[in-house]
């Protein structure tokens, strides 16, 4: 790929004492939508405030465009934002609010208007412009917000958590709306959150942030399928995780009982944690294989989510209980129900291994 | 990716961010505001700290001067005098204005916005005035003297009416926000355990209020010991620290002596201020976790009770005003009662005449407006401003300071600053600006926090939105962050323009035979022996400083109905 349009380099933040961002380096391409994720406290919005310039890094480089930008004041960089309260001025319009960045840039009366008109139509409140701030719904506020970030065409968007005051319905709408909007100008965005669906449906790549380290950053596919550590695996949808020990090339001890995965080339003996999704894990009738992967389990409950049956099992050879996602037939052709038997198979190659000792 | 750990420790020197030409701006002008307040508070401060320690001719006699004030029993008796008058007013305000913050909150009496009204009527005379008053009631040929039973007005009794008269709007607002704040749903809790009426009040509602009563208490024992007005009219011979200033500076030409009595007097005040100010956060900690309002539910008996009292607080009010109208009117008390306006003929008179009223209205204006200014714009410069450090906190400190500094203290201080031939500034002396630069001093504490709490509350993030959008500084400041403000600014302008008209204090050593105003004209009025006219002239500063008031409740008003469509009223 080409030089990446916003570099940064081994970026910490310190407050007194406290590290809240301890050496990130991240890069992103022009066009992209990259979303900050992780949980409250993890740093995303200290990393956005000093990719912004308003609350500078304590070390590290920023550059932007191939200039850096590393110490630069928020008004000599090139970014528009939107924050989570979205801080429109509450005593201009909408469309004076939207002006606001595009006045006095010597910029004609009549331009001005147009620009406002466009950007106004562009997110869908050409009839409000008259209209205060006060008197919109959470929504509109968020739109206009927005139409004010890009009014002046900005190289960088950034969105602080700017659908987390939404209810949930007009949420997974605007989501749409700001995705395929940031398509069509092809602006490069960055946008904190801590809600992964969020994340995993809008953006181009995630990086997931822990206590103020980057844990991975990948795809949605990538962090979904191969999170890199246990935290990702715990923190992205739902994972099922078994201790275990690492034995012989290719093989794990549960409970002293052997069990098929790629070890990859870990010694022996090393304490491990197993995961394995709830739709990886497969359920069949009767004892087939006899395969060192597979083993009886005990229905222990059944939770309806439309679609597919999530499914509560014991197993009893390797002491745990694990989630496993069937579809409605597949369950009824199982007959599964409380108390039932079931054979279940963790296929080797679904299996990923994280290591307790680092 | 167990990369994790191995953190690169580039301990390098931390970054700063480059200043932009805003940070520069902010920066300069919060210098130039810092300067305002070192060279009209601190540096005059320091002037009249070192005066204490020199002797007639300018020569360092170091504490000399204190033991000789120390070593004068009639000087000594005053601080005794002082502390006296503050305590006494104290229990008696605090007591007088609890019941009545009580009345107003917890009852459903009718008539409440007018007794609150009637209530603050003090705070638009000089302290000067209800002494005018009581001397007419309660003077030699006062109009019910008997009701004394021979003791005489002219002394401690006298002054502690006067400071009660004084201080008692400043207990109430406290106390009613103290009592305001209560949440209602322990006083459901303490009814649900069947606890008494007796015994809600003094488990919930008095420890609820505990740090209103001890600021209210704090406040009114700083305003009764630093008054000037009350004693100096109808004090006698009863000496207090405040009159003992005026008399050293005014009467003997001591300044030495003066200056070692402001400084004995800054004790208290400095104290009262240290305490008042650890209180409030307690107050404000309290005030955030508030919870459900509490609704009085109403019962006869305690309703009438309530309204019976604040009738008496009423009477009392309007009553000091009332006479003091009566004595402006009457043409030559007691022997000639019939009424017309001679005593309003200011130009017979020393004091000044009408010229001294309208230097007051030209004075209350400059302060109202450049203070209004200078408060605003210093406080939106320490709050927004980037990069300040410590900065910061030497502003806040120097804005809080005036608070603790007494009126004449600030006033002599002034004259031993502005006043020496070596000082650049001495063109000021004798100006109509140092009147203005001592009023907007003396008041800015109050100033700085009202604006302060009105930038507080604005989001956060207006200031960031607008650099990204590459907007200087002042434009948002000018397009939304005054508009927002409006209401503040307004309170801040009225309360500096009121303050101008009534003070006395800070401007008694600093008026020029140009530059007479008309609370100091009552002072001299009443010295002179014209207490008709010096009433009238009274009464005259409560007509102005009511009418403002009038003008700004309805320009707020129409300001609120302007702005109602942006106001947040909205339900989120
Ligand atoms: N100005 C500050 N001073 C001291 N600590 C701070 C400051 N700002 C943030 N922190 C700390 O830095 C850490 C990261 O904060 P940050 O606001 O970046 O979290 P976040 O990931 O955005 O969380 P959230 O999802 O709750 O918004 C937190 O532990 C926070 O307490
Ligand atoms: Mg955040």
């Amino acid at each position: 790929m080409s030089e990446a349009f916003l570099k940064i380099e081994n970026l910490t933040k310190n407050f007194g004492q406290f590290t809240a961002l301890r050496d990130i380096s991240l890069e992103v391409f022009e066009g992209e939508f990259v979303c900050f994720l992780g949980p409250s406290g993890c740093g995303k919005t200290t990393l956005l405030r000093a990719i912004a310039g308003l609350d500078i890094q304590s070390q590290g480089s920023i550059a932007q465009a191939g200039a850096d930008i590393s110490v630069l004041p928020p008004s000599e960089r090139d970014f528009g934002i939107v924050f989570q309260s979205y801080a429109l001025f509450p005593n201009l319009t909408v469309e004076k609010n939207v002006a606001y960045g595009l006045e006095s840039r010597r910029s004609r009366r009549n331009e001005v208007s147009r620009r406002v008109e466009e950007l106004l139509m562009l997110v869908d409140l050409s009839d409000q412009t008259k209209k205060y701030p006060a008197q919109l719904s959470g929504g509109q506020q968020q739109r206009v917000a927005l139409a004010r970030a890009l009014a002046t065409a900005p190289g960088l968007l950034l969105l602080d958590e700017p659908l987390s005051a939404l209810d949930a319905k007009v949420r997974a709408h605007l989501r749409m709306e700001i995705k395929g909007l940031q398509r069509r100008l092809a602006v490069t965005t960055i946008m904190v959150t801590h809600d992964q669906e969020e994340a995993l449906t809008m953006a181009d790549r995630i990086v997931v942030m822990n206590h103020g380290v980057i844990e991975q950053i990948g795809t949605p596919e990538e962090i979904y399928a191969s999170p890199a550590s246990e935290f990702v695996a715990e923190f992205i949808g739902t994972m099922n995780f078994i201790s275990a020990r690492t034995a012989s090339a290719g093989q794990c001890a549960c409970e002293g009982v052997p069990l098929d995965v790629d070890t990859e080339n870990m010694s022996e003996g090393r304490p491990v944690r197993l995961a394995i999704r709830p739709e990886d894990v497969e359920l069949h009738l009767g004892d087939e294989s006899g395969s060192n992967n597979e083993t009886l389990g005990v229905v222990e409950s059944l939770e309806y989510l439309g679609a597919f049956v999530r499914v509560t099992l014991n197993l009893e050879l390797w002491k745990t209980r694990l989630q496993a996602d069937v579809s409605t037939g597949e369950a009824h052709r199982l007959s599964l129900e409380p108390g039932a038997s079931v054979s279940v198979t963790l296929p080797a190659e679904k299996i990923r291994l994280y290591s307790l000792d680092s | 990716m167990t990369a994790k750990g191995v953190a690169i420790s580039t301990t390098g020197p931390m970054l700063r961010r480059k200043s932009s030409s805003d940070d520069r701006a902010m920066r300069l002008f919060v210098l130039v505001i810092g300067v305002y307040l070192i060279v009209a508070l601190a540096f005059p401060l320091y002037a009249m700290l070192s005066k204490s320690t020199l002797d007639s001719k300018g020569g360092f006699v170091g504490l000399e001067n204190y033991l000789a004030y120390f070593n004068t029993p009639s000087l000594v008796y005053s601080i005794q005098n002082s502390l006296f008058i503050g305590f006494v007013t104290t229990s008696i305000t605090v007591t007088i204005a609890f019941v009545l913050a009580y009345a107003l909150t917890r009852s459903r009496m009718p008539g409440k916005a007018v007794f609150k009204t009637v209530a603050m009527i003090p705070i638009l005379v000089p302290s000067l005035l209800p002494g005018i008053a009581l001397i007419y009631l309660f003077g030699r040929q006062g109009l019910i003297n008997e009701l004394l039973f021979g003791h005489d007005i002219y002394g401690p009794i006298g002054i502690v009416i006067a400071e009660v008269f004084f201080t008692l709007p400043h207990a109430l607002i406290i106390i009613i926000t103290a009592l305001s704040i209560a949440d209602a749903r322990l006083y459901e809790a303490a009814t649900a355990l069947r606890a008494g009426s007796a015994r809600i009040f003094f488990t919930v509602t008095l420890p609820g209020v505990r740090y209103g009563l001890i600021s209210a208490a704090f406040v009114v024992f700083t305003l009764s010991v630093t008054d000037f007005g009350a004693p100096k009219v109808i004090g006698g011979d009863f000496n207090v620290l405040a009159t003992d200033i005026y008399k050293q500076v005014i009467g003997q030409q001591n300044f030495e002596m003066g200056a070692v009595v402001s400084v004995v007097l800054l004790i208290p005040a400095g104290l009262a201020f240290v305490v008042d100010r650890i209180v409030q956060k307690k107050q404000i900690a309290l005030l955030s976790a508030r919870a459900v309002p509490l609704e009085p539910s109403p019962d006869k008996k305690f309703d009438n009770l309530m309204l019976v009292y604040s009738i008496v607080v009423s009477i009392f009010i309007v009553g000091i005003l009332g006479v003091c109208q009566f004595a402006a009117l009457v043409k030559f008390y007691p022997y000639n009662l019939s009424l017309g306006l001679s005593n309003y003929q200011f130009d017979l008179m020393d004091g000044g005449g009408w010229a001294s009223y309208f230097n007051s209205i030209e004075m209350a204006s400059y302060t109202a407006v450049f203070g209004t200014i200078l408060v605003f714009s210093g406080a939106y410069l320490v709050e927004k401003g980037q990069g300040l450090g410590p900065i910061r906190g030497t502003f806040q400190l120097l804005a809080m300071l005036p608070m603790a500094i007494p009126g004449l203290v600030l006033g002599l201080a002034y004259i031993f600053f502005f006043n020496s031939p070596s000082n650049p500034l001495n063109f000021l002396y004798h100006t109509m600006a140092i009147l203005v630069i001592s009023t907007i001093t003396h008041f800015y504490t109050v100033s700085h926090l009202t604006a302060t709490t009105a930038l507080k509350q604005m989001d956060a993030q207006f200031e960031s939105v607008a650099a990204s959008l590459k907007q200087p500084f002042y434009r948002t400041f000018l397009r939304v962050t005054v508009p927002v403000c409006t209401p503040a600014i307004l309170d801040i302008s009225i309360y500096l323009f009121v303050n101008a008209m009534t003070t006395v204090s800070a401007v008694v050593f600093l008026y020029s035979p140009h530059t007479t105003l008309a609370s100091v004209a009552v002072l001299n009025m009443d010295d002179a022996g014209d207490i008709a006219p010096a009433a009238a002239m009274g009464m005259m500063i409560f007509y102005t400083a009511a009418g403002v008031k009038i003008l700004h409740y309805l320009l707020s008003r129409g300001v609120e109905s302007r702005t109602q469509a942006w106001r947040v009223s909205v339900a989120k």
